[in-house]
């Protein structure tokens, strides 16, 4: 990783939901400009991890410390903490009782309290850009699954997060709808966009990560850069669940 | 008092022409029983529903979840007592009671509306409830992931969906209290069964009276029931969208395949 500005820092991340310890000893660190790929098969506690970072679920042990203040003993906002961390879901999320336009203005408008007219002119430019401003009027039953994954990456957007998590944005796509959502993820990366991603595309992973990250029951089993991940894997697990992968 | 002629047509017309203006009167007080009633009914409908929506976290204060527990515990006794006994029985429970204990008879609207409120209420509580319910998780976590609290969540996400979804159910239920505000009779309050009673009293003819009655009823909830479907229709929006620009390469951008993947 290199030497930007740490934004985000999760030490001994740990998270059991009643018996079940889902995450074990988690620690990873984002800096400004990080692109991080989480690998992992299912079940290993990927979401989970993401879920609790922006506190979708409360861990159950450790810190995560977002600019060195330690969210998890209250010192910011959930809403503040939130607003700086922006989040992409596998299944869209979009408010089906607004329009495209609407969805990427209430965060802005409600949440960081917005003018109306620097909300909608924030939401253009960011619907613009994941090629969705011709939608606008469009309610997300009305949009296909690749343009609602756009919009509701643009709503992300549009709250001008530090960081943004991406929860497998593309599988709950068809296939041909993959690559124009990868598109616009990769463009964000180009655009020097912080990016913490949980993905199952690992040719994706491999070209836009600069690091990725390989999860194994509940554990990070191995990370580093894409090169020695995908390339020459120290552990073993790491080797089978690319194996695999690879097979289908 | 005017003689009253043979044959049923002739005395519908006598009726229409005689009363027809006191039949209309109680047509209009039971609709706007009817509408009053289920307006406050789903405000308290939905302000009792939120209240046994919110969630309870391990990690609030004891104050206050012993407040909440309470207050549902005084909730749920509200819901199943005016459910659970017939809005007639109610409607001489709190008149006759009201004017036994506090020494104090009410006005006829004031008694009206507030009965069939509280019934209808107690109803739309359940509904609201299951309404707020129904509204998929990833609603939620979608407003909270861009920083939404509790209230603005309810506010701007789930409770318009929910209320969409319920939507028929309030239109059932102006229907209803379209048709039973009639057993606001019993406290004499002069709608449009009451008023019928009467006139049929007057004269001794009930089919003639009743036919009438039956009719201005039917057409009062097949109206409305209409309407309120136009409403829903209207709350869905247009069935398509207009684009909002010719951006050519914005409607192109979406089939362009990520380079890097493979097969
Ligand atoms: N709310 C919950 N209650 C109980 N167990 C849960 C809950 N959420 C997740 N789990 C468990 O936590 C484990 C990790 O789940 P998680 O969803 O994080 O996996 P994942 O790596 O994201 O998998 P996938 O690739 O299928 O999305 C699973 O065993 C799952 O059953
Ligand atoms: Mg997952």
């Amino acid at each position: 990783m290199d030497n930007n500005e740490t934004i985000l820092a999760v030490n001994h991340l740990s998270k059991r939901f009643g018996e079940n310890t889902v995450l074990r000893d988690i620690n990873c660190r984002v800096s400004t400009g990080d692109v991080i790929c989480v690998i992992g098969a299912s079940g290993s506690g990927k979401s989970t991890m993401l879920r609790c970072i922006n506190l979708l679920e409360t861990p159950t042990g450790g810190e995560i410390l977002f600019h060195g203040t330690d969210i998890l003993s209250g010192g910011l906002s959930l809403s503040a903490y939130r607003a700086k961390v922006g989040m992409v879901f596998q299944s869209f999320n979009l408010f089906s009782n607004m329009n495209v336009l609407d969805n990427c203005m209430v965060g802005m408008r409600r949440v960081l309290k917005l003018d109306k007219g620097t909300a909608k002119e924030k939401a253009l430019f960011y619907l613009s850009k994941v090629g969705m401003s011709p939608y606008i009027n469009a309610r997300p039953r009305q949009l296909s699954g690749g343009q609602k994954q756009r919009v509701a990456i643009a709503r992300a957007l549009a709250m001008e997060p530090e960081i943004l998590l991406f929860d497998e944005p593309t599988s709950a796509l068809d296939p041909q709808m993959v690559g124009e959502v990868l598109n616009v993820m990769k463009a964000l990366a180009d655009d020097g966009m912080t990016m913490l991603i949980v993905t199952h595309e690992m040719a994706f992973a491999r070209d836009v990560a600069r690091h990725v990250i390989y999860m194994d029951k509940g554990v990070v089993c191995e990370e580093g850069p894409p090169e020695q991940i995908f390339v020459s894997p120290k552990k073993q697990e790491t080797k089978d669940f690319l194996s695999r992968f690879i097979r289908g | 008092m005017s003689s009253l002629p043979a044959g049923f047509w002739n005395r519908i017309l006598f009726l229409l022409q005689n009363y027809g203006f006191s039949l209309l009167k109680g047509a209009g007080t039971s609709l706007l029983i009817a509408f009053v009633g289920t307006l406050i009914g789903c405000v308290i409908g939905f302000i009792v529903g939120i209240i046994q929506t919110i969630p309870v976290q391990k990690s609030d204060s004891f104050a206050k979840r012993a407040l909440l527990k309470a207050v549902n515990l005084i909730l749920a006794v509200y819901v199943e007592v005016f459910r659970g006994t017939p809005m007639m029985v109610q409607a001489m429970f709190i008149f006759y009671g009201i004017a036994y204990l506090l020494h104090y008879v009410m006005g006829m609207w004031f008694a009206a509306f507030f009965i069939v409120s509280i019934n209808t209420g107690a109803y739309m509580a359940e509904t609201v409830r299951g309404g707020i319910l129904s509204i998929d998780a990833g609603q939620t976590e979608g407003a909270k992931a861009i920083g939404m609290n509790h209230l603005q969540t309810m506010l701007y996400v789930i409770l318009p969906q929910a209320l969409r979804n319920i939507m028929p159910q309030i239109g059932n239920n102006l229907i209803i209290n379209i048709k039973d505000s009639c057993v606001l009779s019993v406290i004499c309050v002069v709608e449009l069964f009451f008023a019928s009673k009467s006139i049929s009293g007057t004269y001794y003819i009930f089919f003639e009276v009743f036919t009438l009655a039956m009719a201005m009823y039917l057409i009062m909830t097949v109206f409305f029931s209409r309407l309120l479907r136009w409403f829903e229709k209207k709350m869905d929006g247009a069935d398509s969208y207009d684009l909002a620009t010719t951006d050519t390469l914005a409607h192109t951008s979406g089939m362009l395949n990520y380079p890097g993947k493979r097969g």
